[in-house]
């Protein structure tokens, strides 16, 4: 046996789930348990009690609630690639989940099990951010929302009290003005594939004719979580997208942390974004134009 | 709640109604409470992708999950791939093409392998390479080079779409 001793708690629904956060003391909530089981696996955690989430159906699926896409927190990755709904409005999250882990992991792995963990090169944060995401969260308390750049508090830890859940991820559809094209891209380099990415970066924009409307910009794996690139942003909004101002906003990157670890320095870490926020920038750049060829 | 629960399961066709410790994996319990010992652990954190099963259909970590997790499910092992519920009869099209392209050596990962190419094939009966190379990226082998692995997916491919033709 791998994990220590635990006590296992299967709420069958959400209020049953908020009461249980609300009275354990030292409780870990298993989503899809692609990074606590293996955290469990080598005991550097041993929780006294284990919540699964993975049978409380109020936090599974995809809707539309007005003009937001809603998406659950136990919605699996495999689901969020696959979905209609997603792959119209939302095309980035799908790009993206090609580089999150591999099919078995995605297969068990969720939206709100990815936000929760944190790690600073994982990608779904890193595109939650570009998207402008909200978080909804709650507790016996009452609900309450966080936007997404203020949720990481530090190092690899959420807004997020212990009788708090992550229930939802909310996201607001710009409806495109007519004739305005809506483009993405994302790119990331990894030693493998399906590892951490060293670097990446997300982008979704809008153009109306040749001038950049609105940018985002988010890049992983350069800090102790991902992070827009305002100056990138600022420089390009109300200009052209083309070779020249991509290779100028990308090069701001260089003024990002970077981190050091065992796999790449700082510096090394800066120039992978660098590159990886100008390979995006120009993925949406060839699809802007596809749009109008077409 | 306990600290054993229990569970029903279906593990490659045969129903089991048994009391399992709750931090007792998954994969851990189809080798050592059923005896299939067909599902290899590795790395024991997810990396290696020995241990993968098919949960409904979908391939998964057996060393991620708990066995209780399982519980109303139904998992197919490699030994559940071939007919006649893992007593080495008829083989199945994927494992044949194993053993003729020589896509394994020590056989370690090969479990892993077999079920994960399984569920490729299952939705995607034209794999290209780059397809069945993107489907194993989880699955560690350190005799092959995979390149008999791929070989042998890309031949069994072929020959199920003559079948089912």
């Amino acid at each position: 046996m791998k994990a220590a001793p635990f006590e296992y708690h299967r709420p069958p629904d959400l209020q049953e789930t908020l009461q249980l956060i609300a009275q354990l003391d030292d409780a870990k909530l298993l989503a899809g348990g692609q990074s606590l089981m293996p955290m469990m696996n080598f005991r550097y955690l041993t929780p006294t009690h284990l919540i699964d989430l993975n049978r409380v159906p109020q936090l599974r699926g995809i809707s539309m609630d007005g003009d937001d896409l809603l998406i659950g927190s136990m919605t699996r990755q495999h689901e969020l690639a696959s979905a209609a709904v997603l792959q119209e409005h939302c095309p980035l999250i799908a790009e993206a989940l090609q580089f999150v882990g591999h099919v078995q992991t995605r297969n068990r792995g969720t939206l709100g099990g990815s936000l929760c963990h944190l790690d600073p090169a994982a990608e779904l944060p890193g595109v939650m951010l570009a998207l402008d995401a909200v978080l909804e969260v709650a507790s016996v308390r009452g609900t309450r929302c966080v936007p997404i750049s203020q949720w990481p508090t530090m190092y690899m830890t959420p807004d997020l009290e212990t009788d708090e859940l992550l229930t939802g991820i909310r996201i607001a559809l710009h409806r495109p003005r007519p004739g305005l094209r809506a483009a993405h891209g994302f790119c990331e380099l990894a030693r493998r594939h399906g590892d951490f990415a060293l670097a990446g970066a997300a982008v979704a924009l809008h153009l109306d004719g040749e001038q950049i409307c609105d940018v985002a910009v988010a890049v992983i794996g350069v800090d102790e979580s991902a992070q827009r690139l305002n100056a990138a942003e600022e420089m390009l909004c109300g200009g052209p997208l083309n070779a020249h101002t991509i290779e100028q906003a990308s090069a701001l990157a260089m003024d990002l942390p970077g981190l050091d670890d065992v796999h790449a320095n700082a510096l090394y870490r800066r120039r992978i974004a660098k590159v990886m926020v100008r390979r995006a920038l120009d993925l949406a750049r060839q699809r802007a134009f596809a749009q109008v060829s077409a | 709640m306990s600290t054993q629960l229990p569970i029903s399961i279906t593990v490659n066709g045969i129903a089991h109604q048994v009391d399992v410790p709750v931090r007792l994996n998954l994969a851990d319990f189809l080798r050592h409470e059923l005896g299939l010992t067909g599902t290899h652990l590795g790395c024991e954190h997810g990396v290696c992708g020995a241990c993968t099963v098919l949960l409904d259909g979908r391939s998964v970590r057996g060393c991620l999950m708990l066995a209780v997790q399982a519980d109303g499910c139904n998992i197919t092992t490699v030994e559940g791939l071939a007919g006649g519920h893992g007593n080495g009869a008829g083989l199945s099209v994927l494992q044949q093409a194993f053993i003729d392209h020589h896509a394994l050596q020590c056989g370690f990962c090969t479990p892993g392998m077999l079920t994960t190419l399984s569920e490729l094939l299952a939705n995607n009966p034209s794999p290209s390479e780059a397809d069945v190379r993107l489907s194993i990226s989880g699955n560690l082998c350190r005799c092959t080079g995979y390149a008999g692995i791929v070989n042998a997916t890309l031949a069994a491919a072929a020959l199920l779409r003559g079948q089912s033709a």
